[in-house]
């Protein structure tokens, strides 16, 4: 089978396993459930946000929470003046795609060095934190929306059909527009991923001077990945502010801007399906370890619910155990098995061939 | 009279205290096929450099078809017409060889024509049997085509060669020499090159680097009779 069949066979897997998890699952599952799958698959669309940006635009952003937030608040504050979703709802990716877009500009084209990117995008996403950290008092708000401080913004309006404000979507409803998005999401990459864009900022990412010697400005190919990943990670935030009805600061803290990352490293730099299992993966485990209160006295329950604790040791594993992240590690052993049966069918047909010979 | 292909005037390059160039005026015609010669530490990939737009020039000018390109972007430096194969090669070492030629060709042609455009640079430089390879998988002397391919695939009417023979086996060094004469039919080069035999197989006109400054520029025969040439650079390989 060839690199084109191949591809166009995981595209499908991808399409049927998705539209069927999106249709069956409320059907089979209880609202907890569905509840709780939203929340990955919301958070899955901003590992997507990462995995184009730094797996395949080579930018280590630590501050991909940043965006989030931002998408998030966006939502929060639009929704309470507005009352109407969607104009909030376009708000909340145009708002980080121009903050992105700012951001960027001034890293890119001021030609900051990898390790200092990654430095100033976290800072970015503390200095968030404590600004919106300190908006506790009533003098803070922006139009009829309070910023609250750290006790954050509580009782955000849900989304609504667009144009009904009092057509609002329920629960169920917010689990078939999370996975559409994220499937929409996901193959809307991998469109722009083969087109001639995806290409080169692969290419830039694989050897930035030799794409500038061949006459491709990298700063503005930079500049452009890192706009549609603030853009998608917007895009999450506003699911986000919707699922939960509530957002705080923690958005914009060090544990979620780590989290993402992880996805990434578990899943799989350089694709788009390793940091969603990623992503998913590792939320369920969380929230697996955090149910398990710690019974008795025996030690080893303690240690398994010290969920930062596992999470932690599953980091360092692979990084130092599997680099290249879950889904090209497997994706190398299914190929050592094909190649290892095609040998196998060579070793046993030789001797058939001499005798007929 | 029309303007050379690329002039210097006084172009100089100063990192701290050291003056790894200094005040170098060049010319080449269009069309020319010029050698660059000169011990190591000479300045000559230096002077690439400022060429090519990796380094801005301490002082001094470079003029490309009569316009100062001294200060410009290396990615617009290409968009003009310079392209450059550096010394050790510079590909794309994750991307097979097929798309390595791709990222550069595409740069130029339509979508519509990039893949026939691709195919027929792979089969001129004999990468057909290896378009599905990774490029960081493969030997030395087959990195340095694909990176004349990417280079040739932009098209540049002047490209620049920083020893283009380098560990190349004595087959390929022919395979080369034949490839320069070929692409000097419609494009100048600039070829920084050790192999003094490859030099007679190529050269016409050949300029001679020493600490930095151009320390002579003549026909390629009157400089392998040179006897300073000979000492400061040629002494032990012509007296082998």
């Amino acid at each position: 089978m060839n690199a084109r069949a191949l591809n166009l066979l995981g595209l499908g897997l991808v399409a049927i396993f998705g539209v069927a998890f999106m249709i069956l699952t409320p059907r089979l599952v209880e609202l907890d459930v569905v509840l709780e799958l939203t929340i990955y698959v919301i958070m899955a669309i901003l590992a997507l946000s990462l995995a184009l940006i730094w797996g395949y635009g080579g930018i280590l952003c630590f501050g991909q929470s940043a965006f989030f937030g931002l998408g998030a608040y966006t939502y929060a504050i639009a929704m309470f003046n507005i009352g109407e979703s969607t104009v909030p709802l376009l708000l909340a990716i145009l708002l980080p795609a121009a903050f992105a877009a700012l951001l960027g500009y001034f890293m890119f084209y001021g030609r900051i060095s990898d390790v200092y990117l990654g430095v100033i995008t976290l800072t970015v996403t503390l200095i968030l934190f404590n600004s919106v950290n300190s908006t506790a008092g009533p003098e803070f708000h922006i139009g009829v929306a309070r910023l609250g401080g750290f006790n954050g913004i509580p009782g955000i309006p849900p989304l609504n059909y667009p144009g009904n404000k009092s057509a609002v979507i329920d629960l169920e409803g917010m689990f078939y527009l999370s996975t559409g998005a994220l499937l929409a999401t996901y193959f809307g990459l991998r469109l722009l991923l083969a087109s001639r864009f995806g290409r080169i900022i692969v290419g830039i990412r694989e050897n930035e001077r030799r794409a500038e010697l061949l006459g491709y400005d990298p700063r503005a190919y930079k500049l452009a990945s890192f706009m549609i990943g603030g853009a998608l990670a917007g895009l999450a935030g506003c699911l986000f502010a919707n699922w939960g009805n509530f957002v705080s600061p923690t958005i914009f803290g060090l544990a979620q801007s780590a989290q993402i990352i992880i996805w990434v490293i578990v899943g799989g730099r350089g694709t788009l399906v390793g940091p969603i299992v990623g992503c998913i993966g590792i939320q369920w485990l969380s929230t697996a370890l955090g149910a398990n209160q710690p019974s008795g006295s025996l030690w080893w329950t303690k240690i398994l619910a010290n969920a930062p604790l596992i999470l932690g040791i599953i980091l360092v594993s692979f990084v130092l155990l599997v680099p290249k992240g879950l889904v090209p590690t497997l994706a190398d052993f299914g190929q050592w098995l094909l190649r290892l049966r095609k040998h196998r069918m060579a070793t046993t047909l030789k001797p058939k061939q001499a005798e007929e010979g | 009279m029309t303007a050379p292909l690329l002039q210097t005037r006084d172009l100089s390059m100063h990192f701290g205290g050291v003056k790894a160039v200094r005040n170098v005026n060049f010319t080449l015609a269009e069309g020319e096929l010029r050698c660059l010669i000169g011990p190591n530490g000479a300045g000559k990939s230096t002077f690439f450099k400022m060429l090519t737009g990796q380094l801005e020039p301490s002082h001094g000018q470079v003029l490309f078809r009569g316009h100062d390109i001294s200060r410009a972007h290396a990615h617009e430096i290409a968009r003009l017409g310079i392209g450059i194969k550096t010394q050790v090669p510079s590909v794309f070492d994750g991307l097979n060889v097929r798309e390595n030629i791709w990222l550069a060709a595409s740069r130029i042609h339509p979508r519509a024509r990039v893949d026939a455009v691709v195919d027929e640079m792979l089969e001129r430089l004999g990468l057909t049997g290896v378009a599905k390879r990774l490029v960081g998988q493969l030997a030395h002397g087959q990195r340095q085509w694909v990176e004349l391919g990417i280079v040739l695939s932009t098209n540049p009417d002047l490209i620049l060669l920083d020893e283009p023979a380098a560990g190349m086996t004595h087959e390929e060094v022919n395979k080369t020499a034949e490839l320069v004469r070929e692409i000097n039919r419609s494009k100048a080069l600039i070829v920084v090159e050790h192999d003094m035999q490859f030099i007679r197989m190529i050269a016409k006109q050949v300029t001679v680097f020493n600490q930095g400054s151009v320390l002579v520029e003549d026909a390629v025969e009157n400089i392998l009779r040179n006897p300073l040439v000979r000492d400061i650079y040629l002494g032990k390989q012509a007296a082998a």
